[in-house]
């Protein structure tokens, strides 16, 4: 038997209020208004798909020995690096076997669905994560600006512990161009909602859903979960009434609390509903996008019992509201904004010194030392403990996983950042170790020394004159 | 056991130029303006100068790399000439240097000369620079302020001080420094301030104000040093010479060991101790009589006193508050308007703190001279209080 073994969420804490997205944008589509109601996810300006793809997988491990994985495949439409294994850097983040299989797959709404099935149907006998994650950028007072979300989410597959059988799929491949982003543009261009509503989701899913159930022998009417990513707010009652799915089964695509994700939304919603499943429940998955896929599953007795420590309702829960629309548009690069002479220091980051510390810059691996057991962080070549400094005795000891406090920190207005103030200061570490650290999502008026921290992968730097980013580890205060 | 430092050298010259936003002044006019008023105080000619150091913190925004500026700039004679950088130390190094080598007996005359251009930046506030390839990688990118507010923190959970009370302390810190800058007409800011103000003024990095923070100027200072018998030969009396001088380098313990709890420095403290043993100083704040320390921020002046051991551990609060280290305190501080009042040319700090001390112990500080000085105490830290190097010089009268 193959099917879902963990699942796991991460939804950007920061939800910009449709309102202030409205108020910005009526003056030029009143249309806007109508839209706006509820909340959507931003990335900070630390965050992309990468960052969230790291967050969403750890999550999943919360409930899965990372030790079992054996691949690695990410799938977006917002990959950071268009030639560069993006998955690799994830694994590498998530400190994961160097002889995983990793993979990037792109290039569709429905890269999600075809890369799960990829993975169900492969019959291989050890664990594959597939995470997915998209951070999209919209033209201010778009539809889609109003209606997107930025998150990811992480699944696993394997033949043990299995959370939900994996009963059948079928894809319909069809060119068929609702919208599309060429390799020069930053922005999707689409065609009429009415026409793809009627000429693609209408015509196209029933018959591979139709193929699915029949496949399997199940019923229309016993699907308790069905999955429809898209923005299209009736479209999923519209396709369930005609396929004679019950309107209970329709998992919502939560576009007032988080908003569409991309590519991401089938995995996102997939990983909601079985954190609600009972053991027994059929589970329809669809995914849109040159044709489409389904994916027919079903919980088993696990699905109760194996659960990660956030999941959808936990990232969902943890949310911070935003109301100003214009820092979103500078995070987004939607405004052509004066960021300061500091903000023009170079940025370069030296790929061969990159290398030789990736240890520490991506894997957060610090060093314990076999002599007097210091915990160190970065690890240098003489233990720091002056009682010690013994010569390379130290073995590697991982961060990332280590929750601290905030010994000293501060608000720094005159330093260069994307959103002043910085926020830095020392943070010490449950179990030893001490580092200097940026400090992220903080809210103003919440840290302090003694303040509890988790570590997160962010972006450190843009180097906007090379299209190079790097990343490192900050620590955000535990509320 | 070796014998320090003491007594084996002294001043024969220094001059200092003023310091400010010197937009007309390029770095050499800078050191010409400190080197014309030191060779002429020395008395000798410059063809007497046996070699030099040359400070200068900053090469990017400032004079280039290497020794070549200085001889170029004051036609040295192709003597041997070495540049020196360490961050806020390297004035002080400087110094060092040409004190070292008279010592040694390698040179009769030598010249300490220190420099710094730093508004040619085009924003305020100390340069943005690299922290080197590595650093950059996984350093915040943390100013001077946001490095030092830090210790504000550290030090508030450590003696259970609060917010206000601390915040307070700090403005008096500035205040202090401000009245005396008033009387010292080579000071970048000449004017009084309030304690309100320094208080109501806005965050640079919470909780250092404006007020808080040192200025930022153009500026060079410069010494010529010899021993006292080629001194006393050349016709000079009242002699100043060192007593001690000594640098304390943190070597990563502070940042990576948990055995510093960022409330205070503990360069500052081994080198302060090496200084007074150097000196042969048993009561610290009954034997130093002035101190120019680095008063970079309020708060690392404060804490610096404790470090200085011219206040106990928990209480420069109180002390500072109480008036101790004002001018007509038991331990006056900044006497000459410190690092607030002067800004804080990198290069040309360390040598301009003991131009102060030479002009006291000379009688020849005018508004601002002090009844009865008898040794001076020069502090420099440069870096950020998680690593950092910190320089100490003592200087007094010699006997």
């Amino acid at each position: 038997m193959i099917g879902i073994t963990a699942y796991g969420a991460y939804i950007p804490r920061a939800r910009l209020s449709k309102k202030a997205i409205a108020e910005a944008n009526a003056w030029f589509d009143a249309g806007l208004n109508l839209l706006a109601k509820g909340e959507r996810s931003i990335c900070n300006w630390d965050e992309d798909s990468i960052t969230m793809a790291v967050e969403a997988a750890t999550d999943c491990l919360t409930a899965l020995d990372k030790r079992s994985l054996s691949a690695l495949y990410m799938a977006s439409t917002t990959f950071p690096f268009l030639d560069r294994q993006n998955s690799v850097v994830v694994s590498e983040a998530l400190n994961l076997d160097r002889s995983l299989r990793s993979m990037d797959i792109g290039a569709s709404q429905r890269a999600a669905t075809s890369a799960l099935i990829s993975l169900l149907e492969a019959n291989s006998q050890g664990t594959a994560m597939l995470v997915a994650s998209e951070h999209r950028r919209t033209k201010a007072g778009s539809r889609s600006e109003m209606l997107w979300g930025d998150a990811a989410a992480a699944i696993t597959t394997g033949s043990e512990n299995i959370i939900a059988e994996f009963l059948g799929a079928e894809t319909l491949a069809e060119d068929f161009v609702d919208h599309y982003r060429g390799e020069d543009s930053s922005f999707n261009y689409d065609w009429e909602e009415r026409w793809i509503r009627d000429e693609g989701f209408m015509k196209t899913l029933p018959k591979v859903v139709a193929n699915v159930l029949e496949n399997a022998s199940v019923g229309a009417a016993d699907i308790k979960h069905f999955i429809l990513p898209t923005d299209q707010a009736r479209t999923p009652a519209a396709l369930a009434k005609k396929l004679g799915i019950n309107a209970e089964a329709i998992i919502d695509n939560q576009i007032a609390t988080v908003g569409v994700v991309g590519a991401a939304q089938a995995i996102l919603l997939l990983a909601k509903a079985l954190q609600n499943a009972a053991p027994g429940d059929l589970m329809l998955v669809t995914g849109f996008g040159q044709g489409c896929d389904a994916i027919l599953l079903r919980a088993t007795e696990l699905v109760s019992s194996i659960k990660p420590k956030l999941g959808v309702n936990g990232a969902i829960s943890r949310r911070r509201e935003d109301t100003n629309y214009n820092r979103f548009m500078s995070f987004n690069n939607l405004v052509e904004k004066d960021i300061g002479k500091r903000g023009e220091a170079d940025k370069q980051t030296f790929l061969s010194g990159y290398n030789r510390r990736k240890d520490l810059l991506t894997a957060f691996l610090g060093g314990k030392c076999r002599e007097c057991g210091t915990v160190q962080i970065p690890r240098d070549k003489y233990c720091v403990n002056p009682e010690c400094n013994a010569l390379e005795s130290q073995d590697d000891y991982p961060f990332s996983d280590k929750n601290g406090k905030v010994a000293t920190w501060t608000a720094d207005r005159l330093t260069f950042d994307w959103n002043p103030p910085a926020y830095f200061g020392m943070v010490e570490f449950e179990g030893g170790g001490k580092l200097m650290m940026d400090f992220t999502d903080v809210a103003e008026g919440t840290i302090e020394s003694g303040s509890k921290i988790a570590v997160h992968f962010r972006i450190k730097q843009f180097d906007t004159q090379r299209g190079f980013r790097k990343y490192f580890w900050k620590a955000s205060i535990e509320e | 056991m070796a014998s320090g430092i003491k007594d084996k050298v002294v001043i024969l010259g220094m001059g200092c130029s003023k310091f400010g936003e010197r937009w007309e002044s390029s770095p050499a006019d800078l050191m010409v303006e400190a080197f014309e008023e030191c060779i002429e105080d020395a008395g000798i000619e410059r063809n007497q100068i046996e070699a030099a150091w040359f400070g200068a913190g900053i090469d990017a925004f400032n004079v280039g790399a290497s020794a070549m500026p200085l001889a170029i700039a004051l036609r040295l004679n192709y003597i041997p000439v070495t540049k020196v950088e360490n961050m806020c130390a390297t004035g002080t190094e400087a110094f060092r240097g040409a004190v070292y080598a008279v010592a040694s007996g390698a040179c009769d005359i030598a010249l300490a000369l220190g420099v710094e251009k730093l508004k040619d930046t085009g924003y305020g506030g100390l340069p943005q620079r690299s922290r080197g390839v590595e650093n950059d990688m996984y350093w915040p990118n943390l100013s001077a302020p946001g490095a030092f507010a830090q210790l504000a923190s550290g030090y508030r959970v450590k003696h259970k001080v609060n917010k206000d009370d601390l915040k307070r302390a700090m403005a008096h810190v500035s205040v202090k420094s401000h009245a005396n800058g008033v009387k010292n007409p080579k000071a970048h800011l000449q004017r009084e301030i309030t304690e309100e103000q320094a208080i109501n003024a806005p965050y640079i990095a919470e909780p250092i104000g404006l007020f808080d923070c040192c200025g930022v100027s153009d500026g060079s200072a410069c010494a010529i040093v010899t021993t006292p018998e080629i001194a006393r030969s050349l016709g000079k009396e009242n002699l100043v010479s060192v007593k001690a001088l000594q640098l304390a380098v943190s070597n990563g313990t502070e940042s990576s060991h948990e055995s510093w709890d960022g409330s205070y420095l503990k360069t500052t403290r081994i080198a302060a101790q090496r200084a007074y043993d150097e000196a042969g100083i048993k009561n610290p704040k009954q034997e130093i009589t002035m101190t120019e320390v680095h008063d970079c921020f309020s708060i690392t002046e404060l804490v610096t006193m404790e470090d200085l051991q011219l206040a106990e551990e928990g209480k420069a609060v109180t002390d500072v508050l109480d008036g101790t280290f004002d001018a007509d305190g038991s331990n006056p501080c900044q006497i000459d308007g410190g690092l607030k009042c002067f800004g804080h040319p990198i290069g040309a700090s360390g040598l301009r703190m003991i131009y102060e001390n030479y002009l006291q112990f000379q009688g020849r500080a005018g508004a601002r001279q002090l009844p009865d000085p008898k040794l001076g105490l020069n502090h420099n830290l440069g870096g950020f209080p998680h690593q950092n190097i910190c320089s100490i010089s003592v200087i007094g009268p010699y006997n």
